[in-house]
Protein backbone atom coordinates (compact mmCIF):
# COMPACT_ATOMS: atom_id res chain seq x y z
CA UNK A 1 0.00 0.00 0.00
CA UNK A 2 2.96 2.65 0.86
CA UNK A 3 4.43 2.49 -2.72
CA UNK A 4 0.77 3.63 -3.85
CA UNK A 5 0.87 6.28 -1.89
CA UNK A 6 5.35 7.61 -2.71
CA UNK A 7 4.17 7.04 -6.77
CA UNK A 8 0.90 9.54 -5.88
CA UNK A 9 3.36 12.00 -3.90
CA UNK A 10 5.95 11.55 -6.99
CA UNK A 11 3.27 12.41 -9.63
CA UNK A 12 2.16 15.09 -7.91
CA UNK A 13 5.64 16.32 -7.52
CA UNK A 14 6.43 16.08 -11.20
CA UNK A 15 3.32 17.62 -12.30
CA UNK A 16 3.43 20.74 -9.47
CA UNK A 17 7.33 21.43 -11.35
CA UNK A 18 5.94 20.59 -14.95
CA UNK A 19 2.98 23.17 -14.05
CA UNK A 20 5.35 26.35 -12.94
CA UNK A 21 8.40 25.52 -14.84
CA UNK A 22 7.17 24.14 -18.25
CA UNK A 23 2.94 25.28 -18.67
CA UNK A 24 3.50 28.29 -17.23
CA UNK A 25 5.58 29.76 -20.17
CA UNK A 26 2.92 27.83 -22.68
CA UNK A 27 0.56 29.56 -23.95
CA UNK A 28 -1.09 29.06 -27.47
CA UNK A 29 -2.54 32.02 -28.94
CA UNK A 30 -2.88 34.51 -26.19
CA UNK A 31 -4.26 33.00 -23.66
CA UNK A 32 -4.36 29.12 -23.56
CA UNK A 33 -2.60 28.15 -20.40
CA UNK A 34 -3.00 24.31 -19.86
CA UNK A 35 -3.88 23.56 -15.55
CA UNK A 36 -2.30 20.13 -15.72
CA UNK A 37 -1.78 20.02 -12.30
CA UNK A 38 -5.91 19.37 -11.97
CA UNK A 39 -4.82 15.34 -12.75
CA UNK A 40 -2.92 15.49 -9.51
CA UNK A 41 -6.40 15.61 -7.89
CA UNK A 42 -8.49 13.70 -10.62
CA UNK A 43 -6.85 10.14 -10.44
CA UNK A 44 -6.64 10.23 -6.50
CA UNK A 45 -8.41 6.65 -5.22
CA UNK A 46 -12.34 6.59 -4.99
CA UNK A 47 -11.75 5.10 -1.52
CA UNK A 48 -9.94 7.88 -0.29
CA UNK A 49 -12.20 9.59 3.16
CA UNK A 50 -13.12 13.01 2.15
CA UNK A 51 -11.05 15.10 4.27
CA UNK A 52 -7.79 13.98 2.84
CA UNK A 53 -9.52 14.56 -0.31
CA UNK A 54 -10.28 18.04 0.12
CA UNK A 55 -7.19 18.63 2.51
CA UNK A 56 -4.76 17.42 -0.52
CA UNK A 57 -6.81 19.70 -3.19
CA UNK A 58 -6.31 22.55 -0.75
CA UNK A 59 -2.46 22.63 -0.16
CA UNK A 60 -2.07 21.47 -3.66
CA UNK A 61 -3.45 24.95 -4.99
CA UNK A 62 -1.83 26.56 -2.57
CA UNK A 63 1.50 25.68 -3.69
CA UNK A 64 0.47 26.79 -7.16
CA UNK A 65 -0.91 29.78 -5.68
CA UNK A 66 2.41 30.58 -4.15
CA UNK A 67 4.28 30.29 -7.47
CA UNK A 68 2.40 32.02 -9.53
CA UNK A 69 1.50 34.98 -6.99
CA UNK A 70 -2.43 34.79 -7.26
CA UNK A 71 -3.26 34.96 -3.88
CA UNK A 72 -5.38 32.04 -3.12
CA UNK A 73 -7.64 31.61 -6.17
CA UNK A 74 -5.82 28.19 -7.26
CA UNK A 75 -6.63 26.86 -3.67
CA UNK A 76 -10.20 27.94 -3.85
CA UNK A 77 -10.56 26.32 -7.59
CA UNK A 78 -9.34 23.07 -6.67
CA UNK A 79 -11.08 22.86 -3.20
CA UNK A 80 -14.24 23.25 -5.07
CA UNK A 81 -13.51 21.05 -7.43
CA UNK A 82 -12.70 18.29 -4.79
CA UNK A 83 -15.70 19.18 -3.45
CA UNK A 84 -17.79 18.14 -6.37
CA UNK A 85 -16.03 15.13 -7.16
CA UNK A 86 -18.32 12.49 -5.20
CA UNK A 87 -21.43 14.12 -7.23
CA UNK A 88 -19.37 13.97 -10.45
CA UNK A 89 -18.50 10.49 -9.90
CA UNK A 90 -21.99 9.47 -8.90
CA UNK A 91 -23.46 10.90 -12.14
CA UNK A 92 -20.70 9.17 -14.79
CA UNK A 93 -20.73 5.84 -13.06
CA UNK A 94 -24.83 5.34 -11.96
CA UNK A 95 -26.04 5.48 -8.49
CA UNK A 96 -24.14 2.13 -7.80
CA UNK A 97 -20.88 2.11 -8.62
CA UNK A 98 -19.11 -1.01 -6.71
CA UNK A 99 -15.77 -0.36 -4.75
CA UNK A 100 -13.95 -2.46 -7.53
CA UNK A 101 -12.94 0.60 -9.40
CA UNK A 102 -11.10 2.43 -7.23
CA UNK A 103 -8.59 4.34 -8.62
CA UNK A 104 -9.75 6.13 -12.09
CA UNK A 105 -8.76 5.02 -15.33
CA UNK A 106 -9.52 4.01 -18.61
CA UNK A 107 -9.66 0.60 -17.55
CA UNK A 108 -11.88 1.31 -14.44
CA UNK A 109 -14.20 3.68 -15.67
CA UNK A 110 -14.81 2.80 -19.61
CA UNK A 111 -13.69 5.58 -22.48
CA UNK A 112 -16.33 7.80 -22.23
CA UNK A 113 -17.31 8.29 -18.66
CA UNK A 114 -13.74 9.21 -18.00
CA UNK A 115 -13.57 11.49 -20.76
CA UNK A 116 -17.03 12.72 -19.05
CA UNK A 117 -15.69 12.61 -15.75
CA UNK A 118 -12.44 14.44 -16.98
CA UNK A 119 -14.21 17.49 -18.58
CA UNK A 120 -16.60 17.92 -15.89
CA UNK A 121 -14.23 18.60 -13.03
CA UNK A 122 -12.10 20.68 -15.03
CA UNK A 123 -14.70 22.78 -16.10
CA UNK A 124 -15.75 23.32 -12.40
CA UNK A 125 -12.51 24.29 -11.68
CA UNK A 126 -11.61 26.55 -14.71
CA UNK A 127 -15.21 28.48 -13.77
CA UNK A 128 -13.87 28.94 -10.22
CA UNK A 129 -10.47 29.85 -11.09
CA UNK A 130 -11.38 32.15 -14.30
CA UNK A 131 -14.00 34.09 -11.93
CA UNK A 132 -11.80 34.30 -8.96
CA UNK A 133 -9.01 36.16 -11.22
CA UNK A 134 -11.06 38.81 -12.13
CA UNK A 135 -12.88 39.07 -9.58
CA UNK A 136 -15.92 40.79 -11.28
CA UNK A 137 -18.97 40.13 -13.20
CA UNK A 138 -18.76 42.92 -16.11
CA UNK A 139 -16.41 40.94 -18.23
CA UNK A 140 -18.36 38.12 -18.22
CA UNK A 141 -18.53 37.10 -22.17
CA UNK A 142 -14.99 37.11 -22.52
CA UNK A 143 -14.49 35.25 -19.47
CA UNK A 144 -16.76 32.63 -20.30
CA UNK A 145 -15.08 32.51 -23.46
CA UNK A 146 -11.54 31.73 -21.82
CA UNK A 147 -13.02 28.99 -19.44
CA UNK A 148 -14.44 27.12 -22.53
CA UNK A 149 -11.18 27.15 -24.32
CA UNK A 150 -9.14 26.52 -21.44
CA UNK A 151 -11.20 23.89 -20.65
CA UNK A 152 -11.05 21.93 -23.95
CA UNK A 153 -7.55 22.40 -23.39
CA UNK A 154 -6.70 20.84 -20.34
CA UNK A 155 -9.16 18.33 -21.20
CA UNK A 156 -7.32 17.13 -23.31
CA UNK A 157 -3.94 16.96 -22.03
CA UNK A 158 -5.42 15.49 -19.01
CA UNK A 159 -6.71 12.53 -20.70
CA UNK A 160 -3.60 12.06 -22.66
CA UNK A 161 -1.80 11.79 -19.23
CA UNK A 162 -4.25 9.56 -18.22
CA UNK A 163 -3.89 7.22 -21.54
CA UNK A 164 -0.20 7.55 -20.78
CA UNK A 165 -0.08 6.61 -16.84
CA UNK A 166 -2.62 3.76 -18.09
CA UNK A 167 -0.82 0.80 -16.77
CA UNK A 168 1.20 2.49 -13.81
CA UNK A 169 -1.78 3.41 -11.72
CA UNK A 170 -3.93 0.14 -12.72
CA UNK A 171 -3.87 -2.34 -9.87
CA UNK B 1 -24.61 20.16 21.82
CA UNK B 2 -24.09 16.84 21.06
CA UNK B 3 -26.71 16.19 18.51
CA UNK B 4 -24.70 19.65 16.77
CA UNK B 5 -21.05 17.83 16.84
CA UNK B 6 -22.85 14.33 15.69
CA UNK B 7 -24.67 16.70 12.51
CA UNK B 8 -20.71 18.20 11.84
CA UNK B 9 -19.23 14.80 11.97
CA UNK B 10 -21.72 13.85 9.80
CA UNK B 11 -21.83 15.84 7.32
CA UNK B 12 -17.70 16.70 7.88
CA UNK B 13 -17.25 16.45 4.28
CA UNK B 14 -19.68 19.82 3.54
CA UNK B 15 -18.53 21.56 6.78
CA UNK B 16 -14.52 21.27 6.14
CA UNK B 17 -15.08 22.31 2.55
CA UNK B 18 -17.19 25.03 3.41
CA UNK B 19 -13.50 26.16 5.79
CA UNK B 20 -11.26 25.84 3.33
CA UNK B 21 -13.29 27.49 0.44
CA UNK B 22 -13.87 30.19 2.97
CA UNK B 23 -9.79 30.65 3.66
CA UNK B 24 -9.24 30.38 -0.04
CA UNK B 25 -11.13 33.69 -0.38
CA UNK B 26 -10.37 35.35 2.50
CA UNK B 27 -6.90 35.28 1.48
CA UNK B 28 -7.72 36.28 -1.80
CA UNK B 29 -9.87 39.30 -0.77
CA UNK B 30 -7.81 40.37 1.64
CA UNK B 31 -4.16 40.39 0.56
CA UNK B 32 -5.51 42.31 -2.70
CA UNK B 33 -5.46 45.34 -0.40
CA UNK B 34 -2.55 45.08 1.73
CA UNK B 35 1.27 44.45 1.26
CA UNK B 36 1.75 42.00 3.70
CA UNK B 37 1.11 38.70 2.30
CA UNK B 38 2.38 36.25 4.54
CA UNK B 39 3.59 33.63 2.33
CA UNK B 40 1.86 33.53 -0.60
CA UNK B 41 3.84 35.21 -2.89
CA UNK B 42 6.87 33.78 -5.40
CA UNK B 43 9.16 35.87 -3.04
CA UNK B 44 9.16 33.60 -0.36
CA UNK B 45 11.70 31.38 0.27
CA UNK B 46 11.39 28.04 -1.61
CA UNK B 47 9.45 29.49 -4.34
CA UNK B 48 12.32 32.18 -5.60
CA UNK B 49 14.99 29.68 -4.94
CA UNK B 50 13.60 27.14 -7.73
CA UNK B 51 12.55 29.87 -9.98
CA UNK B 52 16.28 31.46 -9.75
CA UNK B 53 17.66 28.37 -10.26
CA UNK B 54 15.56 27.76 -13.30
CA UNK B 55 16.81 31.07 -14.53
CA UNK B 56 19.98 30.54 -14.14
CA UNK B 57 19.67 27.89 -16.51
CA UNK B 58 17.28 29.58 -19.05
CA UNK B 59 18.99 33.11 -19.38
CA UNK B 60 21.71 30.77 -21.45
CA UNK B 61 19.55 30.74 -24.44
CA UNK B 62 18.76 34.28 -24.37
CA UNK B 63 22.64 35.61 -24.02
CA UNK B 64 22.17 36.44 -27.98
CA UNK B 65 19.07 39.07 -27.72
CA UNK B 66 20.57 40.38 -24.62
CA UNK B 67 23.69 40.92 -25.86
CA UNK B 68 21.91 42.86 -29.01
CA UNK B 69 20.35 44.98 -26.78
CA UNK B 70 22.89 45.94 -24.42
CA UNK B 71 25.16 46.92 -27.81
CA UNK B 72 22.03 49.30 -29.41
CA UNK B 73 21.92 50.54 -25.89
CA UNK B 74 25.72 51.55 -25.47
CA UNK B 75 25.24 52.88 -29.13
CA UNK B 76 22.66 55.06 -27.52
CA UNK B 77 24.70 56.12 -24.51
CA UNK B 78 28.26 56.67 -26.19
CA UNK B 79 26.36 58.88 -29.24
CA UNK B 80 25.32 61.21 -26.32
CA UNK B 81 29.01 61.60 -24.81
CA UNK B 82 30.45 64.83 -24.67
CA UNK B 83 33.59 64.34 -26.80
CA UNK B 84 30.39 64.26 -29.67
CA UNK B 85 29.86 67.97 -29.15
CA UNK B 86 31.76 70.82 -29.88
CA UNK B 87 31.26 73.68 -28.13
CA UNK B 88 29.75 77.04 -30.15
CA UNK B 89 29.58 78.99 -27.27
CA UNK B 90 32.69 80.90 -27.33
CA UNK B 91 32.26 82.90 -24.14
CA UNK B 92 33.28 82.20 -20.88
CA UNK B 93 30.38 80.49 -18.29
CA UNK B 94 30.49 78.87 -14.97
CA UNK B 95 29.35 75.49 -14.46
CA UNK B 96 27.39 75.83 -11.33
CA UNK B 97 26.58 72.47 -9.98
CA UNK B 98 24.11 73.51 -7.16
CA UNK B 99 21.71 74.39 -10.14
CA UNK B 100 21.13 70.54 -10.53
CA UNK B 101 19.49 68.67 -7.55
CA UNK B 102 19.63 64.73 -8.58
CA UNK B 103 15.77 63.31 -8.38
CA UNK B 104 15.69 59.75 -9.85
CA UNK B 105 18.26 57.45 -9.74
CA UNK B 106 18.43 54.12 -11.19
CA UNK B 107 18.85 50.23 -10.02
CA UNK B 108 19.37 47.40 -12.44
CA UNK B 109 17.59 43.46 -11.61
CA UNK B 110 16.81 40.52 -13.74
CA UNK B 111 13.57 39.26 -14.15
CA UNK B 112 13.31 36.11 -12.78
CA UNK B 113 9.45 35.33 -13.29
CA UNK B 114 7.03 37.09 -15.67
CA UNK B 115 3.73 36.22 -16.74
CA UNK B 116 1.45 37.99 -19.29
CA UNK B 117 -1.13 35.38 -20.06
CA UNK B 118 -3.31 36.34 -17.18
CA UNK B 119 -5.72 38.92 -16.41
CA UNK B 120 -3.61 40.33 -13.60
CA UNK B 121 0.12 39.79 -14.24
CA UNK B 122 3.36 40.00 -11.61
CA UNK B 123 6.94 39.77 -11.79
CA UNK B 124 9.77 38.82 -9.37
CA UNK B 125 13.39 40.68 -9.45
CA UNK B 126 15.85 39.31 -8.17
CA UNK B 127 16.86 42.25 -5.66
CA UNK B 128 14.80 43.13 -2.89
CA UNK B 129 15.12 45.18 0.47
CA UNK B 130 19.05 44.14 1.17
CA UNK B 131 19.80 46.14 -1.59
CA UNK B 132 17.55 49.54 -1.01
CA UNK B 133 14.55 47.91 -3.03
CA UNK B 134 10.92 49.67 -1.30
CA UNK B 135 7.65 48.83 -2.21
CA UNK B 136 5.99 51.58 -4.69
CA UNK B 137 8.98 52.31 -6.67
CA UNK B 138 8.84 52.43 -10.36
CA UNK B 139 10.35 49.48 -12.73
CA UNK B 140 11.21 50.58 -16.42
CA UNK B 141 13.18 49.21 -18.63
CA UNK B 142 15.18 51.44 -22.25
CA UNK B 143 12.12 50.85 -23.73
CA UNK B 144 9.51 51.45 -21.11
CA UNK B 145 7.29 51.24 -18.45
CA UNK B 146 7.09 47.72 -16.24
CA UNK B 147 4.91 48.10 -13.61
CA UNK B 148 5.54 49.34 -9.49
CA UNK B 149 7.41 47.43 -6.63
CA UNK B 150 4.32 45.92 -4.53
CA UNK B 151 6.21 43.39 -2.32
CA UNK B 152 9.92 42.89 -1.51
CA UNK B 153 11.29 40.60 0.91
CA UNK B 154 15.18 39.96 1.90
CA UNK B 155 16.51 39.20 -1.68
CA UNK B 156 13.94 39.54 -4.13
CA UNK B 157 10.72 41.69 -5.04
CA UNK B 158 7.60 41.08 -6.86
CA UNK B 159 6.37 43.68 -8.98
CA UNK B 160 2.79 44.78 -10.48
CA UNK B 161 2.96 44.25 -14.15
CA UNK B 162 1.57 47.20 -16.28
CA UNK B 163 -0.86 44.50 -17.34
CA UNK B 164 -2.32 44.30 -14.21
CA UNK B 165 -6.23 45.14 -13.68
CA UNK B 166 -5.36 47.47 -10.75
CA UNK B 167 -2.69 49.20 -12.71
CA UNK B 168 -2.90 52.81 -14.09
CA UNK B 169 -0.69 55.10 -14.83
CA UNK B 170 -0.47 59.01 -15.53
CA UNK B 171 0.81 59.29 -19.37
CA UNK B 172 0.80 62.13 -22.16
CA UNK B 173 0.51 62.75 -25.35
CA UNK B 174 4.03 63.45 -26.49
CA UNK B 175 3.31 66.80 -28.50
CA UNK B 176 0.85 68.56 -27.29
CA UNK B 177 1.03 67.44 -23.59
CA UNK B 178 -2.66 66.40 -22.92
CA UNK B 179 -2.71 63.66 -20.17
CA UNK B 180 -4.70 60.56 -20.08
CA UNK B 181 -4.61 57.67 -17.80
CA UNK B 182 -2.89 54.23 -19.24
CA UNK B 183 -5.41 51.18 -17.92
CA UNK B 184 -4.95 47.46 -19.63
CA UNK B 185 -8.19 45.87 -20.24
CA UNK B 186 -6.66 42.28 -20.72
CA UNK B 187 -6.67 39.61 -24.20
CA UNK B 188 -3.61 41.22 -25.76
CA UNK B 189 -0.55 41.85 -23.92
CA UNK B 190 1.03 44.15 -27.16
CA UNK B 191 -1.83 46.62 -26.34
CA UNK B 192 -2.80 49.07 -24.15
CA UNK B 193 -6.00 51.74 -23.60
CA UNK B 194 -5.00 55.81 -22.33
CA UNK B 195 -8.18 56.77 -21.11
CA UNK B 196 -10.00 60.50 -20.55
CA UNK B 197 -8.51 61.99 -23.41
CA UNK B 198 -10.74 65.02 -24.05
CA UNK B 199 -12.68 64.71 -27.43
CA UNK B 200 -11.01 68.21 -28.51
CA UNK B 201 -7.64 66.99 -28.78
CA UNK B 202 -7.11 65.58 -32.22
CA UNK B 203 -5.28 62.28 -32.45
CA UNK B 204 -2.94 61.14 -35.02
CA UNK B 205 -2.50 57.23 -35.42
CA UNK B 206 1.65 56.88 -34.56
CA UNK B 207 1.38 59.94 -31.47
CA UNK B 208 3.70 59.37 -29.40
CA UNK B 209 2.85 58.18 -25.70
CA UNK B 210 4.98 59.18 -22.52
CA UNK B 211 4.59 59.14 -18.79
CA UNK B 212 3.27 62.90 -17.65
CA UNK B 213 5.70 62.82 -14.54
CA UNK B 214 2.84 63.82 -12.21
CA UNK B 215 3.05 60.74 -10.11
CA UNK B 216 6.23 60.12 -7.71
CA UNK B 217 6.78 56.69 -9.16
CA UNK B 218 7.74 57.33 -12.77
CA UNK B 219 10.24 59.78 -14.41
CA UNK B 220 9.13 62.09 -17.00
CA UNK B 221 8.62 61.26 -20.89
CA UNK B 222 9.34 57.48 -20.44
CA UNK B 223 8.58 55.88 -23.76
CA UNK B 224 5.65 54.11 -23.49
CA UNK B 225 3.53 53.64 -27.21
CA UNK B 226 2.36 55.01 -30.09
CA UNK B 227 -1.80 55.32 -30.72
CA UNK B 228 -2.85 52.75 -33.29
CA UNK B 229 -6.52 53.48 -32.94
CA UNK B 230 -9.17 55.42 -31.25
CA UNK B 231 -12.85 55.93 -30.27
CA UNK B 232 -15.58 57.53 -28.05
CA UNK B 233 -17.33 54.70 -26.06
CA UNK B 234 -21.10 54.99 -25.91
CA UNK B 235 -21.76 56.55 -22.89
CA UNK B 236 -18.63 58.55 -22.28
CA UNK B 237 -17.45 61.48 -22.84
CA UNK B 238 -13.89 60.59 -24.12
CA UNK B 239 -11.56 59.63 -26.04
CA UNK B 240 -10.23 56.06 -25.26
CA UNK B 241 -7.37 55.80 -27.62
CA UNK B 242 -5.85 52.01 -28.22
CA UNK B 243 -1.87 51.95 -27.18
CA UNK B 244 0.80 49.80 -28.82
CA UNK B 245 3.27 49.37 -26.31
CA UNK B 246 6.68 49.46 -27.68
CA UNK B 247 7.56 47.29 -24.83
CA UNK B 248 7.32 43.50 -25.52
CA UNK B 249 6.81 42.14 -22.09
CA UNK B 250 7.27 38.81 -23.51
CA UNK B 251 10.71 38.11 -23.74
CA UNK B 252 11.57 40.84 -20.68
CA UNK B 253 15.12 40.02 -19.12
CA UNK B 254 16.51 43.06 -17.65
CA UNK B 255 15.22 46.23 -15.68
CA UNK B 256 15.58 48.88 -14.13
CA UNK B 257 14.29 49.67 -10.63
CA UNK B 258 13.59 53.72 -10.09
CA UNK B 259 14.26 55.62 -7.20
CA UNK B 260 12.57 58.98 -6.29
CA UNK B 261 15.11 60.76 -4.22
CA UNK B 262 12.51 63.39 -3.35
CA UNK B 263 9.18 61.49 -3.11
CA UNK B 264 9.12 61.80 1.01
CA UNK B 265 9.37 65.85 0.33
CA UNK B 266 6.55 65.70 -2.68
CA UNK B 267 4.13 63.18 -1.05
CA UNK B 268 4.32 65.47 2.07
CA UNK B 269 4.17 68.92 1.03
CA UNK B 270 0.60 67.27 -1.07
CA UNK B 271 -0.87 65.73 1.53
CA UNK B 272 -0.43 69.00 3.96
CA UNK B 273 -1.74 70.90 1.45
CA UNK B 274 -4.61 68.48 -0.25
CA UNK B 275 -5.46 66.71 3.15
CA UNK B 276 -9.03 65.49 1.70
CA UNK B 277 -7.45 63.12 -0.85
Amino acid sequence: MPVVYIRYFLLSAILILAQILVLNNIWLSGYFNPQLYVMAILILPLFLPGWVLLASAFFLGLIIDMFTDSLAIHAAATVFMAFCRPAVIRLVLGKTYDNETEIPSFAAFGGLSLVIYVVLMVFLHHTVLFFMEIFRLNEFGQTLGRIILNSALTSLFVIILFALLERNFRK
Amino acid sequence: MRNLLRFIIRYNFFFLFLLLETLAILLTVSNQYYHQTFFLHSANRISSGIYQTYNRIGSYFQLRTIHDHLLEENVKLISQRKENYIITDQDFFIAEDTLFQRRFSYMHASVINNSVNRRNNYLTLNKGRMHGIKPDMGVITATGVVGIVKQVSERFSVVMSLLHSDMMVSTKISHNNHIGSLIWEGRDYRKTHMMYIPPHVELMTGDTIVTSGFSTIFPENIFIGTINNWEIRRGENYYTAIIDLALDFNNLTHVYVVKNLLKEEQENLEEFALPDI
